[in-house]
């Protein structure tokens, strides 16, 4: 039901998949990512992230020589507005929320290797 | 199919202007609506909260200001639905996600404060695949909203439960977020309008940010015209939003009824062959009722389009994975504790994240890595660039292009979910105008044999919504009855 892709010219684009992304790999870019992930959604993300990587492979390939890249549809840029005072939110309506409080900050568990 | 057409509340313009001259009561519209929430969500599950109480109460303040000879504005007393990912101050905004469980935001979106100016009143926050990543709503941490025109299929996503909520006539306008193509997919799914704007021209400001370059808000509705009454109320420039553009609003409604006679009209030929018999039929047929109306229809081939779908795949999970590391566990939503900030971060992201999200930032994590960055996020921002310019060309000729707003209609609930690349390939048509900022609306057209609607989208150059709509309109007029909702399941 579902199309697939052909490239501008009609060529099919998408080949046999191929395992492009290793277990390891996952694990890397999971730590990148700070995603904790179980040996399952290891395994599968490896399969599934070789899948999309291998649809995409289109754009890896394109001849892009002499074509600059687009980071933002609009031509719009140096946005500056007025350097003046104006009233922010209250530290007690954005420490509200949050999971963990102290001394009216974010409070969280150690950051260094060591214990203080 | 046992889906019947509906009146649903009536139109947004008549609600308005019944509540503005006093003739009848925001607080009857609410009723009637709450009602009619009462009666289908269960079966539909379109909502993720309905904010009953504080909805009465915004509709009594309408309904004193009518009192007092004031005027509430251009939508007293028109009862609304927003998707859960715009910031809606004190109403909890979760993003149908586990991670934001709960959250209230300190704020309204700029697009909601300016409903609330425009006197709309919030019935609630509607479902949506999780962060807006999906085409079914099926992400869903809360469990999916079902399509009113038949229970068993998706409504198509992310925002499907703005879609479902206007194509069941709880609400008559809602607004939802689009950044490959969450509002028209579903719209068409569900037999509505959807309008996907040019970038800029509604404000980000307090939309949860999925792909910053490529997310925009927009409205459904059962008609272009309520669409294009619900656009002009929340487009306009915000100084809170750096990539809001600094002109007027568009004014869409003055030129709706003017006709296509003269316009140059391209099919766009390259999805054709992609797309179920019915969904290019129906392109066909919107041809021809357009050809009918006065204007030059053609075939074109802009090839480009087709790398919109893999250049997306590279660019929204990229900007993903950067705009999705703000849920830390640190400042708002959910925290799993650990022996260290790092350990707390990645447990707290690990379970409080759904595998799509998870999917979305691997992808991007590793497109924006040493190593890879050219290769894959360098490479799609170039075809972007190509794709843009492609779209320029194509203008030269013609003042609007036609194509299909999905493959297919609307499909059976778990019949994509579990593999990722048949879902991502609902948005074939709808990416391209979100990589090149265009606008774009899906308008309801045909029914297929098993009756579920068909859309086509028009899409404009930058800027070209008020000739878009009146595309749309003409459209819209053309179409058989019973092609679009509100309907009752």
């Amino acid at each position: 039901m579902c199309p697939r892709i052909r490239e501008p010219g009609g060529r099919a684009a998408v080949s046999e998949p191929e395992r492009l992304i290793s277990p390891d790999e996952v694990r890397h870019v999971a730590r990148l990512a700070r995603l904790a992930l179980d040996d399952d959604e290891v395994d599968r993300y490896a399969v599934q992230l070789s899948a999309i990587l291998e649809h995409v492979d289109a754009v890896r390939r394109l001849d892009t020589a002499g074509v600059p890249p687009t980071a933002h549809p609009l031509p719009v840029d140096n946005v500056l507005r007025p350097d003046t005072e104006a009233p922010s939110l209250h530290r007690a309506t954005v420490l509200a929320q949050a999971p963990a409080v102290e001394d009216d900050r974010f409070r969280v568990p150690r950051i260094m290797g060591e214990a203080p | 199919m046992t889906a019947k057409q509906s009146r649903g509340l009536g139109s947004v313009s008549e609600i308005a202007a019944s509540v503005r001259s006093g003739e009848v009561s925001a607080r009857s519209v609410l009723d009637k609506a709450l009602q009619r929430v009462g009666e289908l969500e269960g079966d539909l599950h379109c909502f993720n909260e309905v904010t009953t109480e504080k909805a009465t109460a915004d509709a009594d303040a309408v309904d004193r200001m009518v009192a007092s000879g004031a005027d509430p504005g251009p939508l007293a007393g028109v009862p609304i639905a927003l998707k859960d990912n715009l910031c809606t101050e004190g109403i909890p905004t979760t993003c149908s996600s586990r991670i934001l469980a709960g959250w209230r935001p300190p704020y309204d979106a700029t697009a909601v404060a300016r409903l609330r100016i425009a006197g709309a009143v919030l019935v609630g926050k509607t479902n949506l695949d999780e962060f807006a990543m999906g085409s079914s709503t099926e992400n869903s941490a809360f469990g999916p909203t079902r399509n009113p025109w038949d229970p068993t299929c998706v409504p198509g996503g992310s925002s499907g439960g703005s879609a479902a909520a206007v194509a069941s006539g709880m609400v008559p306008l809602a607004f939802g977020t689009d950044t490959g193509g969450s509002i028209r997919q579903p719209a068409s799914l569900c037999g509505v309008v959807g309008v996907k704007p040019t970038y800029g021209v509604v404000s980000r400001y307090g939309l949860i940010a999925f792909a910053s370059s490529l997310d925009q808000i927009g409205p459904f509705a059962a008609t272009v015209a309520d669409a294009a009454l619900g656009l002009e109320v929340v487009a306009g420039h915000d100084p809170m939003d750096s990539t809001s553009l600094d002109r007027p609003a568009p004014s869409i409604l003055a030129s709706l009824g003017d006709g296509v006679s003269g316009l140059r009209v391209g099919i766009v030929e390259d999805f054709l062959s992609d797309v179920s018999p019915e969904c290019s039929a129906a392109v066909a047929a919107a041809g021809e009722a357009l050809a009918a109306g006065g204007a030059k229809v053609e075939h074109v081939a802009i090839p480009e389009v087709l790398l919109g779908l893999p250049a997306y795949y590279v660019i929204a999970p990229a900007e993903a994975s950067s705009n999705l590391s703000r849920y830390d566990g640190v400042r708002y939503g959910l925290r799993v504790d650990g022996p260290d900030v790092e350990t707390m971060n990645a447990r707290t992201r690990g379970e409080g994240f759904g595998a799509e999200v998870k999917r979305r930032i691997m992808i991007g994590t590793y497109a924006l890595s040493a190593g890879y960055y050219d290769a894959y996020y360098g490479q799609a921002q170039k075809a972007r660039t190509l794709l843009i310019r492609a779209f320029e060309t194509a203008y030269r000729t013609f003042d609007v292009l036609l194509t299909p707003t999905t493959p297919s209609v609307a499909f059976p609930f778990g019949s994509k979910v579990d593999d990722p690349i048949e879902m991502y390939l609902c948005d074939l048509c709808s990416i391209p105008s979100n990589l090149a900022g265009h606008p774009a609306v899906t308008v309801p057209f045909a029914l297929s044999p098993e009756g579920l609607p068909v859309g086509v989208q028009v899409l404009a150059p930058a800027l070209g919504e008020a000739l878009m709509m009146r595309v749309a309109a003409s459209l819209e007029q053309a179409a058989p009855p019973g092609a679009r909702g509100p309907v009752t399941p």
